[in-house]
């Protein structure tokens, strides 16, 4: 099967239509059953971290070892000549598209990976994260863990809870899940970082329902997927931290109501968010959804690499 | 003798914008980077007209604006009309309508986009909010802007 993904810059979630993310979920259910540790072997990809983030990095690279495809790169922008040369950005990513077959690039400015596009020679760019953007492979490891453990991605009723105003995640997977139907989302967050407006506005443009609330209990019965994410200290004065730590800080008590399908996601690093304690009950999935991360940056790699599938 | 006609020189062939708002002309020089040629270009500032009290006229020699540069000045000066002529004489007119994206123009207000640092330039794309106000959207760092953040 030829597939429309095929030499495609994964840049933004927002690029691929809802057939494309199903391909991908597909791709990733089957190498997670499967490895395919030859289906990018002679293929090179170069990892180029003009930020240091070890998580992504060591996430993508094991996708890459795992299809047998060889590596080279960089993890750190500021130590390398690249940077020190102060050579740009677009100069970097040409010399190196003359060398591999496909990049995968973070960086800590918005728009990085779609301006190094402009520059590839055609070589398919992998947005690993650009600044406060985009980091597209996360919401498909999130898509992927959601479907996973709800066996769909429609009429499921989503929480999420923390910083909803700089969390890129949660607007990405807001906008992912909003493809498909019925979905509803129950926004959890300190007044200072609520969702912007554009994702309620793209909300209310489809007709499907949101609404703020004051805390997890309210809804903690009501929902399949409860999605956390950070508050960075910096972002609030001193005593709305004080607040929101006791608030939006999930405890085992707070899930005596929870549903037997409740799985808690979270895009990790995790601080003090969740309690401890939560890791040991069945509702806990963030482990294994960050194990997941490996099968949807294979199936996406192998997706656009190679034209015919399945 | 004509003295309106006389206040700008007529060109022999090429492309008059007209009716560009007072002040905005000069503007619309530097951005649309009108002077980056060897064409000869007349500038009126500050001339009488009916429709918008002052007006700013520009006129380039042996050059015609292509439909997408014709759309481009909506941006500033939506009420514009655009001159063809050839041998003295008007064989043509057009009215800028809103584009659909702008690329080069324009400078993204978010201080942490890619589009700065780099010699390439910014592209936007026009969308409608909630209330159908016009939104400017930066094709590189993906944030929506109202129109009048970005102009
Ligand atoms: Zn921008």
């Amino acid at each position: 099967m030829r597939n429309s993904l095929y030499k495609k810059n994964i840049i933004s979630i927002n690029d691929l239509n809802r057939n494309e993310l199903e391909l991908v979920l597909k791709k990733s259910a089957f190498l997670k059953e499967k490895a395919q540790p030859n289906l990018l072997k002679n293929k090179i990809i170069a990892s180029c971290f003009f930020e240091a983030s070890t998580r992504t990095r060591l996430s993508f690279e094991t996708a890459v070892h795992r299809l047998g495809a060889s590596i080279i790169g960089f993890s750190d922008g500021e130590n390398i000549s690249l940077g020190k040369k102060g050579e740009t950005l677009a100069d970097t990513i040409s010399v190196i598209s003359s060398y591999v077959d496909a990049i995968v690039i973070r960086h800590p400015q918005e728009g990085s990976a779609r301006l190094a596009a402009n520059f590839s020679n055609g070589i398919p760019i992998f947005n690993a994260g650009d600044g406060a953007n985009q980091h597209p492979t996360q919401t498909l490891l999130d898509l992927f863990t959601i479907k996973e453990t709800q066996t769909k991605l429609s009429n499921l009723n989503i929480a999420m809870v923390g910083d909803l105003k700089y969390g890129r995640t949660v607007h990405s997977l807001t906008q992912a899940l909003a493809k498909y139907k019925n979905n509803q989302f129950f926004f959890i967050s300190p007044d200072a970082l609520t969702m912007p407006n554009y994702i309620n506005d793209m909300l209310y443009k489809k007709e499907i329902y949101w609404k703020r609330y004051k805390n997890i209990e309210e809804i903690i019965s009501e929902i399949d997927i409860l999605y956390m994410t950070r508050v960075q200290k910096e972002r609030l004065d001193s005593t709305e931290y004080a607040n929101a730590k006791s608030k939006f800080v999930l405890q085992t008590s707070t899930l005596k109501n929870a549903r037997n399908n409740l799985k808690i996601l979270h895009p990790l690093p995790r601080i003090d968010e969740i309690d401890h304690d939560v890791d040991y009950t069945p509702y806990a999935w963030y482990f294994k959804q960050a194990a997941n991360g490996i099968y949807a940056r294979q199936a996406i790699l192998s997706l656009v690499l190679i034209e015919k599938h399945f | 003798m004509q003295i309106n006609k006389l206040q700008v020189e007529a060109i022999k062939s090429g492309s008059v914008i007209d009716h560009i708002p007072a002040h905005i002309g000069f503007k619309l020089l530097s951005l649309f980077r009108f002077t980056e040629t060897e064409k000869r270009i007349t500038i009126g500032l500050n001339l009488p007209s009916q429709k918008l009290g002052k007006k700013d006229i520009i006129k380039i020699e042996n050059t015609f604006l292509s439909d997408d540069q014709i759309n481009q000045l909506a941006v500033y000066a939506p009420c514009a009309t655009v001159n063809y002529i050839e041998e003295y004489n008007l064989v043509g007119k057009t009215f800028p309508s809103l584009p659909k994206k702008i690329d080069r123009i324009l400078i993204c207000p978010n201080s942490n986009c890619a589009s700065h640092n780099h010699f390439i330039t910014s592209s936007f794309i026009f969308t409608k909010d909630i209330n159908n106000e016009i939104n400017l959207k930066c094709q590189y760092c993906e944030k929506e802007f109202a129109k009048n953040i970005v102009l």
